[in-house]
């Protein structure tokens, strides 16, 4: 499977992902945007509260082609983060507060020079977070050592298992890939991780098709059974993500005749608790080629931070913390239920 | 009317209390009763209402607990193993009446 990008699919075009939405929303489904739902709320503007994670992107290259991907991830992508620009994260990591890094991809490990970048993180004595892919470590033989690298700097590791079953993972994540997530787990088990109280191996779950995900606690009892089980593999916390209607996941919505429903049932999901928890409000989210944006999705539909600083190498933490969000028709998937973030629930 | 069932009047459920809002709030507060979390999960139950959708073969009832089971995060082949909890007792409830016939057969007959 290609990536959009690469088949010159429309939805490539960050624009024409953003019109689709809105028209959906407006003209389709004749209900309320974003924003008036947020105003509603008495949540518009919506303003940021202390930034305490910067999600760097450090590139969309990826071994995996899921056919959820919002960031249109695979092995055809060659946008990757340079030395340059990993330089830039570190100097404004090294002048600000921020106590969070969450790494993120595409496949991060990839990055050539993404064991250095965590090296040198780690230096400044930052929480550091991998959203690994799980396959990547049974990948090549070069990947092979990363559980031990992870320990070395205590990386917190976060791993996509969209079930704990092979059909549903693999029908979501490719051929193969629930066996190889298994023993990549095994791995990361073997050195500590889901086990040692530092070193914390977290799984995230995503619905595979049209539908909200499960309550994050029932569904945390459920993998943790299954997992323990059937593999003896064991991990900290469950998190529970709503799949966002961009890049892949809004193709698949759209070809399989479910964006109406489910966009429909997004918006009178809408809960104001939810809305108030966005991970938006407290992070910045750091491009491949050094822009920031307000997070990982709006950074998929090129929409930059309204603020003057627009890069990395002019970060200025008292500018960033005081703006006012970008927002889209897509940011209903946060704010529906239990909310959402790459952290699970935000309520 | 093209159609008895149409999969948009699912919606519309809520508003049966258009007719007669006393007994449909009572409803919908009792079914909500029913369906939290008790002695059984909610995801228990969410797999038996779609095993009785089946029963009482209600698309409404088939779509809303596919969806619901799926959403309580069920994997296909639990739905299916429920669908054939229903079809069991139902074939059951048919062929145990055979002993009613052979019950009657057997006093008619020599």
């Amino acid at each position: 499977m290609k990536s959009l990008k690469a088949i010159g699919h429309q939805f490539a075009e960050s624009s024409t992902q953003i019109k689709s939405l809105h028209q959906e929303v407006v003209d389709v489904l004749k209900l309320p945007t974003f924003q008036e739902k947020l105003a509603n709320a008495s949540l518009f503007p919506l303003k940021t509260k202390q930034i305490d994670t910067l999600q760097i992107n450090v590139g969309k290259m990826c071994n995996q082609v899921c056919k959820h991907c919002h960031v249109d991830a695979g092995p055809d992508r060659k946008e990757i983060m340079t030395q340059e620009t990993m330089q830039a994260c570190l100097e404004a990591l090294k002048r600000s507060d921020i106590a969070i890094v969450d790494l993120t991809g595409g496949a991060p490990e990839m990055n050539p020079h993404f064991r250095w970048f965590v090296e040198e993180i780690a230096k400044l004595g930052k929480h550091i977070i991998v959203r690994c892919n799980l396959t990547i470590i049974v990948a090549n033989p070069k990947y092979n050592d990363l559980p031990e690298f992870f320990k070395q700097h205590q990386v917190e590791v976060v791993s996509s298992l969209p079930f704990y079953n092979a059909d549903k993972t693999d029908r979501q994540r490719g051929q193969g890939v629930f066996a190889d997530s298994i023993k990549a787990l095994k791995l990361l088990n073997a050195v500590g991780y889901g086990i040692e109280e530092d070193l914390k191996l977290n799984l995230v779950y995503n619905p595979n098709g049209a539908f909200m995900p499960a309550p994050q606690d029932s569904l945390q009892k459920q993998y943790k059974r299954a997992l323990l089980n059937e593999f003896g593999i064991v991990f900290n916390d469950l998190f529970a993500i709503t799949n966002v209607p961009v890049s892949r996941y809004l193709d698949y919505l759209i070809t399989s005749k479910n964006y109406d429903g489910y966009m429909e049932k997004l918006i009178n999901a809408f809960n104001p608790v939810a809305a108030e928890g966005v991970m938006c409000r407290s992070m910045i989210s750091v491009g491949w080629d050094g822009f920031l944006y307000d997070c990982d999705f709006n950074q998929m539909l090129d929409l930059t931070v309204n603020t003057a600083v627009k890069h990395i190498s002019d970060f200025d933490n008292e500018i960033l913390s005081q703006r006012n969000i970008v927002i889209g028709e897509h940011c209903y998937a946060c704010t529906a239920g239990a909310g959402s973030s790459c952290g699970g629930n935000t309520i | 009317m093209e159609n008895y069932y149409n999969p948009e009047d699912l919606k519309k459920f809520g508003k049966i209390g258009e007719f007669q809002k006393e007994l449909a709030d009572k409803f919908f507060d009792y079914y909500g009763a029913v369906f939290a979390e008790g002695a059984l999960t909610a995801r228990e139950k969410s797999l038996i209402a779609l095993a009785v959708a089946h029963a009482v073969q209600c698309p409404y009832c088939i779509d809303a607990y596919t969806t619901d089971t799926l959403e309580k995060g069920c994997s296909e082949t639990e739905m299916m193993e429920a669908v054939h909890v229903s079809a069991a007792i139902r074939g059951g409830a048919s062929l145990v009446h055979g002993v009613q016939m052979m019950n009657k057969a057997k006093e008619l007959s020599m």
